[in-house]
């Protein structure tokens, strides 16, 4: 029976990763609270009625750690954290909302939170597709790890517990908002090259970041930026939303996969 | 839970997962943080969380269990406004004032990060705040002032 009331739901606030996991355990009931962005409006107006919260906060999930080339950022880490972090992750960090819900926003929603319906979200999950990060999780069968792109196309039932990447050689970003700081980004595109190649990554071109694999395969047999461009519409699955329409966004994708490709320096 | 809000410490009985906006203003009677679309997108419920500007309706109580929290009743009185108040006083900065609270606090988080914030750097800090009546001109050069305004 889900609960009536804000009153009745229980809430875990573990003080480690490990009583994070055990707290978790498959998933099932378990609704987990990161910063709060995206959860609390939905209990404040009541389409939301949870059993059980896990509270992250203390849970030692937060930070980032360097170790040579590689970075590893745990789930709970504020997307204003992410400010400074490598491109192009930075800057889609900073062109999420405006400073006060930066600080409170986390990594780990911005992964896990469910299309809204009205609009696709999660901003930065087109820049760690390009960044080609591994994701490890916990839930049903122990801890896993897995491309990111894998990860936020089915979340359910996983507790994100860190994400890593290497950190890249040249980086693209190009992207359509609206001009206002709370509206989600329209389209954005980023791409990033590390020593495992040129990889892609879109957000707003489906219910969740999507990796541009065709534009990818296109550039490594040798079309140009504009031609593989083209390719991308092979991979969105474009939708009507409040903030544009499937008609627009095809129109736009292609330009957009250009912009980033040539903003790679040197293009390719 | 046990909060501390301006200075004075409270034990609040509310559920845990009421947001902090909806615990001050219905069992604290603290009513300066606006409850305008409790869903983080208009600023008006902004306060001070340990000195940082946070919107309250996006916090739960467990969340900030034990925390400082300063609303605009703890910054000044009528008698001895804040620099920012006296700015937005003198700048004519509110029409409804509906809005005018979550400005002051979080341009007092602004200037207290930046102290030396540039136009820019104050339109990037206030940009998630929204103002239906004066088409904030007159709100940014009040920040402006209270920039260059000794605290």
């Amino acid at each position: 029976m889900p609960a009536t009331s804000l009153a009745e739901a229980q809430v875990i606030a573990p003080t480690s990763r490990e009583e994070a996991v055990g707290a978790f355990g498959d998933g099932s009931g378990v609704t987990v609270l990161g910063g709060g962005t995206i959860l609390m409006p939905e209990m404040n107006y009541g389409r939301l009625r949870p059993e059980r919260v896990l509270l992250l906060q203390n849970a030692g999930l937060s930070g980032i750690a360097r170790n040579g080339g590689s970075l590893t950022i745990g789930a709970m880490t504020t997307v204003a954290e992410l400010e400074q972090a490598p491109e192009p992750l930075g800057t889609a960090a900073r062109n999420v909302a405006d400073h006060e819900i930066r600080a409170q926003a986390t990594l780990g929603g911005n992964l896990c939170a469910p299309s809204g319906g009205a609009t696709p979200r999660g901003d930065l999950q087109a820049a760690l597709i390009a960044l080609g990060a591994q994701v490890k999780t916990a839930g049903k069968g122990g801890e896993r790890t897995e491309p990111i792109e894998d990860f936020v196309a089915a979340p359910d039932g996983r507790l994100l517990l860190e994400v890593e990447f290497e950190e890249p050689q040249r980086s693209g970003y190009a992207a359509a908002h609206r001009p206002h700081a709370h509206a989600y980004t329209i389209l954005a595109v980023c791409a990033a090259e590390t020593t495992a190649g040129l990889r892609v990554g879109l957000s707003g071109a489906g219910r969740n970041g999507l990796r541009a694999r065709s534009v990818e395969d296109a550039l490594a047999v040798g079309a140009s930026a504009e031609e593989a461009s083209q390719k991308v519409l092979d991979d969105a699955q474009m939708q009507d939303d409040a903030l544009a329409s499937a008609w627009y966004r095809q129109r736009l994708l292609p330009i957009l996969v250009q912009r980033a490709l040539d903003d790679l320096g040197g293009g390719k | 839970m046990r909060l501390t809000v301006n200075g004075e410490q409270h034990d609040l009985h509310s559920p845990p997962l009421t947001s902090l906006l909806t615990a001050l203003r219905e069992e604290l009677d603290i009513t300066s943080p606006k409850a305008g679309c409790h869903q983080g997108g208009c600023g008006a419920c902004t306060v001070l969380v340990d000195g940082e500007a946070r919107r309250s309706c996006l916090l739960p109580l467990a969340a900030v269990d034990g925390a400082a929290i300063t609303t605009l009743e703890g910054l000044g009185a009528a008698d001895d406004l804040s620099n920012v108040q006296a700015a937005f006083d003198e700048h004519y900065a509110a029409q409804c004032g509906f809005c005018t609270s979550g400005f002051i606090m979080a341009a007092t988080a602004l200037i207290d990060r930046t102290p030396k914030a540039s136009r820019e750097e104050i339109l990037a800090g206030l940009s998630g705040h929204v103002c239906r009546c004066t088409g904030y001109i007159k709100i940014v050069s009040a920040v402006e002032a209270a920039v260059g305004s000794p605290a």
